[in-house]
């Protein structure tokens, strides 16, 4: 059915699976990294055939339908091709891998890395829709990122990864937004309709940034220059994963896109110069600086560079023709690069060193390898008979007949030939320097031939070059004419795929470029002492350095003028600005402050009540160095707001108010105990007088907006939850329903952060040790008699009455004042009354000590519950009720809601003793129990 | 009513930024306290002010007060009890690992 959502989704259960048949051996993740890979091979290709017919496959499921976006696959000739490359190739390299990767280095982690780029690649090309595809393109960001640091204890490996992450991840940024401005003006995010819609792309005012947004995203991806400096340094990467990754497929990512959205963008002078330009300074940096690389690796690193600025150029040029040789080279180049790579990997491996300068004469110790790669490096260099020949002609010849239509065109074949010289220079300087010129250097270890099955890799892709280079009509013609097809969106022109055309300006180009590269290899000296001198002079690198350091001074600089280091500060930056935004609000507004509501009657008690209110807050501020007195009044304080809530018609939050204000207030109590018990007085009066004035402004402030708004009449949705609480919730008490079911969610996501905040204390108590006070501030020595008699007594006849006063809570709650957060707050007041009446010890030997397991079945229970509507095709959370009759006691209401509620309960329970009883275990181990003899 | 409660919530704000403003963990922590009255009561008073109209559903009810601010209110005061708890154990933390109760973690201000 949905056959490529699952072409793209196996690579990522694969990533699962290697990672868990790791523990079995080292071979197993290889197996299993294999398989996947064939599994989703076949999936893919029972569709091929309709592909080949010229049909295009596009398969939905809905993601996100309000707002237009759908996930949605598609599988054309261009995904075709790429989706069989990155299989294709994957296959090679996970063979490939099984004899690169050391003893030491873990297989499990490399091919679950592999496997999650697999996935995310094939994401890219097999994706309908652009915000989809963008997803996916970040994905191989990641996957690439962890892959070019698999050598974590490596330096320049973290240091490759996090230069191609900032590089390519910057870029993708770029490409969001690019893809939501195109998104804008076709009005889809699919890629159907924007291919339809190239007339109009083209004219739209936006085009133009729409491109360049684009255009960042491919360049960087793509290793375009000046962006192409990241692609080098991840060579630090293991020589499988520079194949794979930074050859064949995940550069080809950028060349992809500018091949998938060619009918969309290209054709306009903006299109030409800008990726034509970017294309042609790539390819000629990338070809230079290739020549002068000693590291085996960084030679085709730079090559790759250079020629992803090929096939860049010839999408830039813009005609169908080039377009396909476009798609041609991608298919060579990941051919010969990928086992050109395999062949330094395995040079790499049987010598110890990439040093050309020391690898030398290696024919006599594994001329099989040596073949292999002089075929490789033949198609690098572009000879007939090899695959790269054959696109290498076609881009010359593209390249003539562009440079007819303008007036400094003849520029471009003169520089695309000087490319192909140093191309030429570098592929023989790559077989002679390593086979021949003499004898090793002092290397590390002996080569000789690699294992067998490390070759086969190799060998099937320089096979494949042949028979391109050398049938290509019989093997390469069906593939490439539907991708590039694909790509056009319109009939393929006329092209031909043979060796042999006739004297052309394309074989002159072809024949100046093969005989000036040996010339340049054959005076190779002195222009290598050149390039020693010249050595750091441009380089992209150092803007990218000088960037991220102005970027990490900024971001220090602010977070030292914000933050020195003093919490005081922060605050009364903090209060300032609050102070000044609410200013600011005032100021615009020309309305009165009092509105027009009808005002309530003052009646005495409520004015008592607010004046004592008032009275026990500045007290509380007055004496607040007498650190326990001021506590005591906080508590006085907290009842009265309950009283408030009480008086404004919500039961339910003075309920709350209520037991949160008792618990609190212990908890508060039993940390004093640890703290010093009054605070000195180290404010100077002019702070103080500073601070107070501050505090004066922000609660008059508050009160001001407080007023403004109860003054007001507003329209509230409240009546949404009231008509609905009871036919559709099942409840009477319209705040519970909201908690337990319109907005369970929330309530949730509450629930959780209650339970981190509780898992967070535990783990900072944990191993915390503070010596608690043996004599209280006048000297008096602490009081052991720590357990009355008759509070202890009367707290034991009183749990059963509380926890039942808990449960009855609990139970109406749906219909009448409480809950599970309220009966849980009870539950716990009455517990922590056993805790402080009877002491630890005599409390653990009667309750469980461990409260994780409470938490930890609450959030479960209420994820249950909310899972449990998935089982019958409703939305997360939904609840359902009704009623069962039960004889004598006669008819019950149950609601889904309320196995929430209990989950609730039990969160709120399991969190708030976790948190309080280990503050009081700290008590009993901050000071030993003095003997009944001390005690005297 | 509304000038009572508008003055409560100012007073509790002002109450409330001056010990948070402290330079020990102790008033601090009795600061959030203050402030998070004031910021539940605040919320609360969105919904405007009604007397003897809770919001359970019941026949012949005049009217309701309005429920949602109430429930947001509820996890709120819920929230800021498991805040209080988290910022008291990180004072004690930081008694133990500094030695002191200052704020900054230095003696001098």
């Amino acid at each position: 059915m949905l056959s490529l959502a699952w072409v793209v989704l196996i690579p990522y259960l694969g990533a699962a699976l290697v990672a868990g048949v790791a523990h079995l051996g080292r071979l197993y993740s290889a197996w299993a990294a294999g398989l996947t890979t064939l599994a989703s091979l076949a999936l893919l290709l029972p569709e091929a055939p309709a592909t080949f017919a010229g049909q295009t496959l596009v398969q939905r499921l809905p993601w996100l339908p309000q707002a237009g976006l759908d996930l949605a696959f598609r599988l054309d000739g261009l995904a075709l091709l790429f989706a069989l490359l990155i299989l294709g190739i994957g296959l090679l390299i996970i063979l490939y891998a099984r004899y690169y990767l050391s003893e030491r280095d873990s297989m499990g982690r490399f091919y679950a890395y592999l496997m999650l780029f697999m996935g995310a690649m094939l994401g890219i090309v097999l994706s309908e829709n652009v915000i989809q595809l963008l997803v996916f393109w970040e994905l191989t960001s990641l996957a690439s990122f962890l892959l070019i640091s698999y050598w974590q204890h490596r330096a320049d490996a973290r240091n490759g990864a996090r230069m191609a992450l900032a590089v390519t991840g910057a870029g993708g940024l770029c490409l969001l937004a690019g893809f939501v401005l195109l998104g804008e003006i076709v009005g889809s995010y699919e890629l159907s309709a924007i291919l339809a819609a190239g007339e109009a792309i083209r004219a739209h005012p936006w085009y133009a940034p729409t491109l360049i947004l684009i255009l960042l995203g491919v360049f960087t991806k793509s290793a375009q220059f000046p962006f192409h400096f990241w692609l080098p340094h991840a060579m630090a990467a293991p020589t499988p994963v520079s194949a794979y990754l930074h050859s064949a497929t995940m550069v080809k990512a950028g060349v992809f896109l500018l091949a998938r959205l060619f009918p969309a963008l290209s054709g306009t002078w903006e299109w030409s110069h800008i990726v034509g330009g970017a294309g042609l300074a790539t390819l000629l940096v990338g070809a230079t600086i290739a020549l002068f690389k000693h590291d085996l690796k960084g030679l085709l690193a730079y090559s790759t560079v250079s020629h992803l600025g090929l096939i860049t150029t010839l999408f830039g040029i813009g005609t169908p023709l080039a377009a396909v040789a476009g798609v041609f080279h991608i298919i060579n180049h990941a051919t010969f690069k990928a086992g050109l790579f395999m062949a330094a990997g395995i040079i790499d491996h049987e010598c110890g060193t990439r040093d050309m300068r020391r690898i030398n004469g290696l024919w006599k110790y594994m001329p099989y390898t040596g073949t292999l790669a002089m075929v490789a490096a033949a198609a690098m260099a572009g000879v007939p008979l090899v695959n790269g020949f054959l696109s290498k002609e076609m881009f010359f010849a593209e390249a003539v007949s562009f440079a007819t239509q303008m007036r400094f065109g003849w520029l471009l074949p003169l520089a695309v030939t000087v490319a192909g010289v140093f191309a030429v220079a570098y592929s023989v300087r790559f077989i002679h320097d390593v086979f021949f010129n003499g004898d090793p250097v002092d290397l590390p270890r002996t080569p000789h031939e690699p294992p067998r099955w490390m070759k086969v890799p190799v060998e099937v892709l320089v096979v494949l070059c042949l028979l391109v280079g050398i049938f290509p009509a019989l093997t390469v013609q069906p593939i490439l004419s539907v991708a590039a097809g694909a790509v056009l969106q319109a009939p393929l022109p006329a092209f031909d795929l043979a060796i042999w055309h006739s004297f052309s300006p394309a074989l002159g180009m072809s024949v100046v470029a093969l005989a000036g590269g040996l010339a340049v290899y054959a005076g190779r000296r002195p222009l290598f002492a050149l390039a020693e001198r010249s050595r750091g002079r441009l380089d992209a690198q150092r803007l990218y350095h000088a960037l991220l350091n102005g970027l990490f001074a900024l971001a220090g600089g602010l977070t030292r003028a914000l933050d020195a280091g003093s919490l005081q500060r922060l605050v009364l930056l903090f209060v300032l600005s609050a102070i000044g935004l609410g200013v600011v609000g005032f100021l615009g507004a020309d309305t009165p402050l009092r509105g027009e509501r009808a005002l309530l009657p003052v009646d005495g008690v409520s004015l008592l009540a607010a004046l004592g209110l008032i009275a026990a807050a500045a007290a509380a501020v007055l004496l607040h160095r007498q650190r326990l007195t001021a506590l005591i009044i906080t508590g006085a304080v907290g009842l009265v707001v309950s009283l408030i809530f009480v008086k404004f018609s919500a039961p339910d939050l003075a309920l709350t108010q209520l037991s949160v204000e008792v618990v609190t207030v212990i908890l508060l109590l039993l940390a004093l105990y640890f703290l010093p018990q009054t605070s000195p007085a180290e404010s100077s009066r002019a702070r103080r007088a500073r601070d107070g004035l501050i505090a004066l402004v922000a609660g008059g402030g508050t009160a001001a907006l407080a007023w403004a708004v109860l003054t007001r009449p507003y329209e509230s949705i409240a009546g949404f939850f009231l008509e609905r609480s009871l036919p559709e919730g099942g409840g009477r008490n319209v705040v519970n329903v909201i908690l337990v079911d319109f907005r369970g969610f929330d309530t949730l996501g509450e629930i959780t952060v209650l339970a981190l905040a509780g898992i967070g204390i535990y783990a900072m108590l944990e191993r915390l040790a503070l010596p608690g006070p043996t004599q209280d501030a006048q000297g008096r020595p602490w009081n052991w008699d720590a357990h009355p008699a008759i509070m202890a007594s009367l707290t034991r006849l009183l749990l059963p009455l509380a926890l039942l006063t808990a449960v009855f809570i609990l139970l109406r709650g749906h219909n009448l004042p409480g809950g599970g957060f309220i009966a849980g707050l009870v539950t716990a007041v009455a517990l922590i009354m056993q805790y402080l009446a009877n002491g630890v010890a005599w409390t653990h030997a009667r309750l469980p000590a461990n409260f994780h397991p409470v938490i930890g079945a609450g959030l479960a229970l209420a994820l249950a519950t909310g899972l449990a509507s998935w089982a019958f095709d409703h939305p997360f959370l939904t609840s359902t009720f009704g009623h069962v009759h039960w004889p004598v006691v006669g008819s019950i209401e149950l609601a889904s809601a309320m196995a929430f509620d209990l989950g609730v309960y039990l969160v709120v329970v399991g969190a708030t003793l976790l948190i309080l009883v280990h503050l009081g275990l700290m008590h009993g181990a901050s000071h030993s129990v003095p003997s009944e003899a001390e005690r005297g | 009513m509304e000038a009572l409660l508008a003055l409560v919530i100012g007073v509790l704000t002002a109450c409330g930024v001056y010990l948070a403003l402290r330079g020990r963990t102790f008033p601090v922590v009795l600061g959030l306290t203050f402030l998070s009255y004031a910021v539940n009561l605040f919320l609360f008073a969105m919904g405007r002010l009604k007397i003897g109209a809770p919001p359970v559903i019941a026949q012949g009810a005049a009217g309701y007060a309005d429920p949602l601010p109430q429930a947001l209110v509820l996890t709120a005061i819920v929230i800021s009890f498991g805040m209080t708890a988290f910022v008291i154990m990180l004072s004690l933390k930081a008694r133990a690992e500094l030695g002191n109760d200052h704020v900054d973690g230095r003696e001098s201000s």
